[in-house]
């Protein structure tokens, strides 16, 4: 009678785990902003498509591209303007249409409409055609020699569901719009959207008619999203055994986790860089308390600020060691990036007093920094020490720390006067930073700088890049250009972020350098 | 004939007001509590601290001049690594003194929370006599609005008046207006419980003889609700007030805790708390544990005396 007990028990035991064994309980900071593919393009935005929609091409967690709707890809032999990709075949949509060439091209002329947040990707190409159904083509304006880098985070969305559910315009987030899109999903991926509440839960469950079946270990039948903005909740909820995945360990609680039992903890230095950025453009600052002038309009200020910055001791205290300082606004993963300028910064209070007094401002002056509190890692307690460093200088800055759905509208739209922001680079070129954050705010290019800055030379260099085949005549304009953005002093550059995933050891995963999990990779022990 | 005529002269043979009131009951009951005795005591200690918070304090934890950041994490009673300074309760992780912060942060949560009852007091006073006094469709409106509210958990309430302050204050204020907004947010959170304590009390008083005298001796409502009734319900009122305290205490606490009350750069004792619950797996338990005991302290003490006062002034539980 006890056996049978026991045994019964263990029975429902193993169950029990088979059953619960194949979810993974994921957790993060932040939420996803909008399920829109193309509405923002923001890391954890990306993260949560990407296991719902796919695009031509993605890449693996070395980097590497990967096949993905597409099979093959190059420039055309006989005509250097023209790219060919080659599609997956007898792949289907999440609601069971085809998946073909018609998709592709509505996916992309949607994605280069001014609403899209991934129009500065796509700004060489200005023709996409369907040739077969299972062939496209890309006219670009110039010879594009990394169109490919470009195109791993543009997600194809299927034009008849799209058409008819009335959602072919791109949502405008800033604006605060909501459409069907950006609730609802119909990707081609390894995972179906089954419920989502957005900043509270979201689940997904797999596609069992998924192309990759038997190409990946789609071991994970469940995914079950939870944002935890609060640090100490979200490794107690890992360390419970609430969650069995979180993207985020706070730098605080590594060793704690990495200590426990079943329990730990994979790091990498992540295609991610932390920066403050600076509004030189305006002609007087919102909430700053001098009239009629912009401190920041003054290179003197922007230089003596990035002098106070003390970014040692933001990593030894804040990231306790668990970041990289930087000197430029891009990691050492992109091209374009060199030792000399990532180290170029070092701390000289008296000096930056010095340039503040040069500057008129030796009085110093007060102004707002506006900080996200759910995206980066310690992205708030970064802010506050930065206020005690400016302090020194005499700038008295004014702390208003928000989450980031609502902090990224006020870059986008072009109204901080001083924030933070952090960027990474998926193309693993410098044209990507300087599309979105060196040229003048446009239609095209420049949605993400609320610097202001703007200047007719640097845009015809920047716009020259896409379309630029000499490598070597490119790479020196990439590196004309960096000199124009560290001499100007646009962006004090905090510095790379190191990423620290903590998992249970259930879960088996390489870590992502641009912190993008795919749960398709993913192997259950 | 004055009023003045009325009063008593001056009697020589009269206690003075200080052994007046050394002899009084309400003293007698004091001394004869320990339990009151200490906590007084706790709380006299405190509020000084707080007050007199820049001469004790060894830093100045809001002027982040003065800050340096290497000192982060330093545990108490031990010299920082790096820069061999000494704190006494450890620092944060800004470098912040955590027993100046303590006391300045206390500054914060007292000022608020007495802020907030004396707003609520006064508020909830006069809308209680009002309704008492007047009655009829006054006393409907006045009383039905107060029941509504008493349907809504204060701190959501209160949550809910932060999030439209905050919403139309212009960002470069926000800062300064933090603490006036939340002074208001529980203070509208609290006055319930005040007007009707008040109200109730109004309706007995007003049927007294004392007050149908007064009326027809002709004296105005106003009057009559000023200086007749009030000073015969301010016994409740007083108890009310101290427990409100403490409760606002909380309140302010709570709301910090979560993020809408005083920012970070100028932290309270909840905000301080809610740092430190970010360390509490990583071992500096000097930041959350240290604020969170003088929260304890204070709002238990405060507690205890409204206690004692609501026992010592109720005759029916002597």
């Amino acid at each position: 009678m006890k056996t049978t007990g026991i045994l019964a028990a263990a029975l429902l035991a193993s169950t029990a785990l088979s059953a619960s064994a194949e979810t993974v309980r994921w957790a993060r900071a932040g939420d996803s902003l909008t399920l829109d593919p193309h509405a923002q393009n923001e890391g954890p935005t990306h993260t949560l498509a990407h296991q719902i929609y796919e695009p031509l091409i993605i890449r693996d967690y070395d980097g590497a591209f990967e096949p993905a709707l597409a099979t093959e890809w190059g420039p055309k032999a006989d005509d250097p303007n023209v790219w060919v990709f080659k599609l997956r075949e007898g792949v289907t949509f999440h609601d069971g249409s085809a998946f073909t060439a018609e998709d592709v091209v509505f996916s992309f002329e949607r994605a280069k409409t001014p609403d899209s947040d991934m129009k500065e990707l796509l700004t060489s190409i200005t023709e996409i055609r369907a040739v077969d159904d299972y062939t496209v083509e890309f006219v670009t304006d110039g010879p594009n020699p990394i169109l490919a880098n470009n195109v791993t985070n543009l997600f194809i969305m299927d034009k008849t569901w799209t058409e008819a559910n009335d959602a072919t315009k791109v949502q405008d987030y800033e604006g605060g719009e909501t459409t069907f899109a950006a609730a609802n999903t119909n990707g081609t991926g390894p995972f179906v959207l089954e419920s989502r509440e957005p900043d509270v839960k979201t689940v997904l469950t797999q596609n069992p008619d998924y192309w990759g079946m038997d190409t990946f270990p789609m071991e994970v039948t469940e995914v079950v999203y939870t944002p935890i903005q609060n640090a100490a909740t979200r490794v107690a909820a890992l360390l419970s055994g609430e969650v069995d995945f979180i993207q985020d360990v706070p730098v605080q609680d590594l060793g704690r986790v990495g200590d426990t039992e079943g329990l730990s903890v994979k790091s990498t230095e992540q295609n991610r860089t932390i920066f403050f950025g600076l509004n030189l453009g305006a002609d007087d600052l919102e909430n700053d308390d001098v009239d009629g002038a912009n401190p920041l309009a003054d290179a003197k200020v922007r230089k003596a600020m990035n002098m106070a910055l003390n970014r040692d001791a933001i990593k030894q205290v804040v990231m306790r060691g668990q970041s990289v300082p930087a000197g430029m606004i891009a990691p050492p993963f992109v091209n374009g990036w060199t030792e000399e300028m990532d180290g170029s910064v070092s701390t000289d209070v008296e000096a930056a007093k010095a340039l503040m007094e040069e500057a008129g401002y030796g009085d110093g002056f007060s102004i707002q920094l506006d900080c996200p509190n759910d995206r980066y890692i310690n992205d708030e307690a970064i802010c506050q020490a930065a206020v005690g460093m400016f302090a020194q200088i005499g700038i008295t800055v004014n702390l208003d720390s928000k989450p980031k759905a609502q902090h990224f509208p006020l870059i986008a739209n072009g109204t901080t006067d001083f924030f933070m922001l952090g960027w990474g680079v998926p193309t693993y070129d410098s044209e990507y930073v300087f599309n979105f954050l060196v040229h003048t705010k446009g239609d095209e290019r420049g949605s993400w700088n609320a610097t202001g800055f703007s200047d007719a030379g640097i845009d015809e260099k920047i716009v020259s890049l896409a379309s630029e085949t000499d490598l070597d005549a490119r790479n020196a304009t990439i590196a004309d250009i960096w000199s124009t953005v560290q001499e100007e002093t646009l962006y004090l550059p905090i510095h790379h972020q190191v990423l620290n995933w903590g998992m249970s050891d259930m879960v088996g995963t390489a870590v992502d350098p641009s912190d993008s999990p795919k749960f398709k990779y993913f192997t259950l022990n | 004939m004055t009023q003045t005529e009325l009063r008593p002269k001056a009697d020589p043979a009269r206690p003075s007001r200080f052994s007046r009131a050394v002899n009084s009951d309400l003293f007698h009951s004091f001394r004869s509590n320990p339990v009151a005795v200490v906590s007084a005591i706790v709380v006299m200690v405190l509020i000084l601290a707080a007050v007199f918070a820049p001469l004790v304090a060894p830093h100045d934890p809001f002027n982040p001049a003065t800050l340096n950041l290497m000192n982060g994490f330093t545990p108490p009673g031990e010299a920082n690594a790096f820069t061999g300074d000494f704190f006494v309760l450890g620092t944060d992780d800004q470098g912040r003194d955590v027993f100046s912060t303590i006391l300045y942060g206390m500054r914060i949560s007292l000022f608020v929370g007495f802020s907030a009852v004396l707003f609520a007091m006064v508020l909830g006073v006069i809308l209680g006599l009002i309704a008492g006094y007047v009655g009829g469709w006054v006393e409907t409106i006045i009383m039905r609005i107060a029941d509504i509210q008493l349907t809504f958990p204060a701190i959501l309430v209160a949550m809910l008046i932060f999030g439209i302050a905050k919403g139309i204050t212009p960002p470069a204020y926000r800062d300064q207006m933090a603490i006036w907004v939340l002074i208001v947010a529980i203070g509208l959170s609290d006055w319930v419980q005040f007007a009707r304590v008040v109200r109730g009390a109004t309706l007995v008083e007003k049927n007294r003889e004392y007050v149908q005298a007064a009326k027809i001796a002709g004296r105005s409502a106003f009057s009559i609700m000023l200086r007749h009734i009030l000073p015969n319900v301010m016994n409740s009122v007083l108890v009310i007030a101290t427990i409100s305290l403490a409760l606002a205490i909380i309140a302010e606490a709570t709301l910090s805790f979560l993020g809408v009350g005083a920012p970070p750069t100028k932290p309270s004792l909840g905000t301080l708390i809610s740092i430190g619950q970010g360390f509490m797996f990583s071992g500096e338990w000097w930041i959350l544990i240290f604020p969170a005991l003088t929260l304890l302290a204070l709002a238990l003490s405060i507690n205890l005396l409204g206690d004692w006062l609501r026992d010592a002034l109720n005759p029916k539980l002597r």
